[in-house]
């Protein structure tokens, strides 16, 4: 075969085999049988584009092609079953019409593609694998790797929401305003556990999990592109002022580096400067919630010079509006750190104990760690040994442990 | 498509809280649906107390008191509606008065297949 037209089939496919799925879905209205034409399609590409030329229209080929398939397909089964011959007849005379490949109507497609993998209906693991899977293209041995489980946990999760999208009947549709508020959430947050996965990746070496960073800001620029709702923008944004300091986070030895004590010569001014502009125009809507204030703290933190320079007063402020929106025990334990360094130790101390008293988030590593930081700056080293150990007892993670061993032993005698 | 919304709650907060439905706004919550031609059937329960469960098992029925399960929330009502998909499912059960105090399971109606 032509290599030319060999590599062109692969580009095609990189580029636009996402699109020409969604598409085949909303058509075929079933996820196997979208797949199914989706593998046929390109498979004919291989075969005919040598001999007939590649289509003006590739992506509209792919689309026509594949649903000829499908219900071809379907025909060849109906001889034993006539309820497929049926369904073979319904799906031929629903005219595709020539604009099924649109641009418009494929972007829509898309984000219908998104809502769907990302139903509430649907559990949370199953909402990530179907979204890595569907929307993103990764395999299925991609995802277990990224996620350290099996390829088969991930199949099961992905068969099984697939079979409730199917018998559950959830529509594929993107949701009209009335709902897209809570619709959006379990988008968002997909999105953001898919990055947290990636980035909070305790060794540098496993590439799959920073990748998966990656794959997250892809889709958020995605969804950002179909629907640029304020939130949507301000989770971009929070991922890209986060992502700005991956190379200054983790030593040559892949222990933790504090925000205050990481080289800022290290981070991503381009992502810093696209992130902030982000944010800008979130809180500009006045229609902003939790992610674009998380990520307004992230600005405040990427504009400063250096550690020193950190205009701790407004971040409090940040906080302040977070706790109203969403009133957390961990953005009180936050907000209280950010006092500490406005105000000094006793007044984040005072703050956090008041937290621990109430009962809340005793068995939470950081609070005690944040704690044992405070005291340490006090000089009041029994104490912060206290705590260092308290939050040693409670850590899990190996970089975690690592940081606050090295922390407790550098205590002075 | 046929969704059958089953209402469960704990008997108590079904009817002790300040949130707690009356009888007349479920009767009127159960007309608006009847009137947007989406309800087949609804009907409130009498309390767990009053269940019986039935079992054969190798040919012989035993009758035992009280319901299939002792939950901390109980079958208390449902609705068996036609809906579009299951999002209209959804936005029928979430207005249904219980939902502020117990919970709505919604599941879709299997259609049995004769051989």
């Amino acid at each position: 075969m032509n290599p030319d037209i060999q590599s062109l089939v692969a580009t095609i496919y990189r580029t636009e085999s996402r699109r020409v799925l969604a598409t085949l879905i909303r058509l075929l209205g079933d996820f196997e049988l979208a797949e199914e034409a989706l593998h046929d399609a390109f498979a004919a590409a291989v075969q005919q584009w040598p001999r007939e030329g590649v289509p003006a229209n590739p992506r509209a080929w792919l689309v026509s092609t594949g649903r000829f398939k499908a219900i071809d397909s379907i025909r060849r089964r109906a001889r034993f079953d006539s309820v497929l011959a049926e369904l073979a007849n319904t799906l031929e005379s629903e005219v595709a019409g020539p604009d099924a490949a649109a641009e418009e109507v494929v972007e829509d497609d898309r984000l219908r593609l998104i809502f769907t993998c990302c139903h509430p209906a649907l559990s949370g693991d199953a909402q990530i694998a179907l979204t890595l899977r569907e929307v993103c293209g990764l395999t299925t041995e991609e995802i277990a790797r990224a996620f350290l489980v099996s390829p088969t946990t991930v199949a099961q999760r992905i068969v099984r929401a697939k079979a409730k999208i199917r018998d559950a009947r959830i529509p594929y549709q993107v949701p009209g305003r009335a709902e897209l508020p809570e619709r959006l959430g379990p988008v968002l947050q997909t999105i953001y556990l898919v990055f947290n996965e990636g980035y909070l990746a305790s060794s540098g070496a496993d590439l799959m999990r920073c990748d998966l960073s990656a794959e997250a800001i892809r889709l958020g620029r995605l969804l950002a592109d179909l629907l640029p709702e304020p939130e949507v923008c301000g989770l971009l944004a929070l991922m890209l002022l986060q992502e700005s300091r991956r190379a200054a986070r983790v030593s040559a030895a892949g222990d933790l580096i504090l925000l205050e004590d990481q080289d800022r010569s290290l981070w991503n001014r381009e992502q810093i400067a696209e992130g902030v502009a982000l944010v800008e125009r979130a809180l500009s809507s006045g229609r902003f919630g939790a992610y674009t204030l998380q990520a307004a703290i992230a600005a405040v933190h990427a504009e400063a010079e250096d550690a020193a320079a950190t205009d701790w007063a407004q971040i409090v402020g940040l906080y302040d509006v977070l706790m109203r929106i969403v009133p957390s025990p961990v953005v009180e334990l936050n907000r209280a750190v950010a006092v500490a360094m406005r105000d000094g130790p006793e007044a984040g101390l005072t703050l956090i104990d008041a937290i621990l008293d109430r009962g809340e988030l005793q068995n939470y590593h950081l609070a005690h760690a944040a704690r044992a930081e405070l005291y340490q700056r006090l000089a009041r080293t029994a104490e912060a040994r206290a705590a260092y150990a308290q939050a040693l007892a409670l850590a899990r993670q190996d970089t975690e442990r690592r940081f606050l061993e090295k922390r407790l032993d550098a205590l002075p005698g | 498509m046929k969704y059958l919304c089953l209402v469960y709650s704990s008997e108590e907060a079904l009817h002790s809280l300040p949130e707690s439905p009356k009888d007349s706004e479920c009767i009127a919550y159960a007309e608006s649906v009847r009137a947007s031609g989406r309800m087949l059937a609804a009907e409130a329960l009498e309390s767990v107390q009053t269940a019986t469960t039935v079992r054969v098992r190798n040919g012989r029925m035993s009758i035992t008191d009280g319901p299939f399960a002792e939950t901390k929330e109980q079958l208390a009502g449902f609705y068996l509606i036609e809906a579009r998909d299951l999002n209209e499912a959804i936005q029928v059960a979430a207005r249904i008065p219980a939902a502020r105090v117990g919970c709505v399971e919604v599941r879709p109606v299997r259609e049995l297949k004769p051989d």
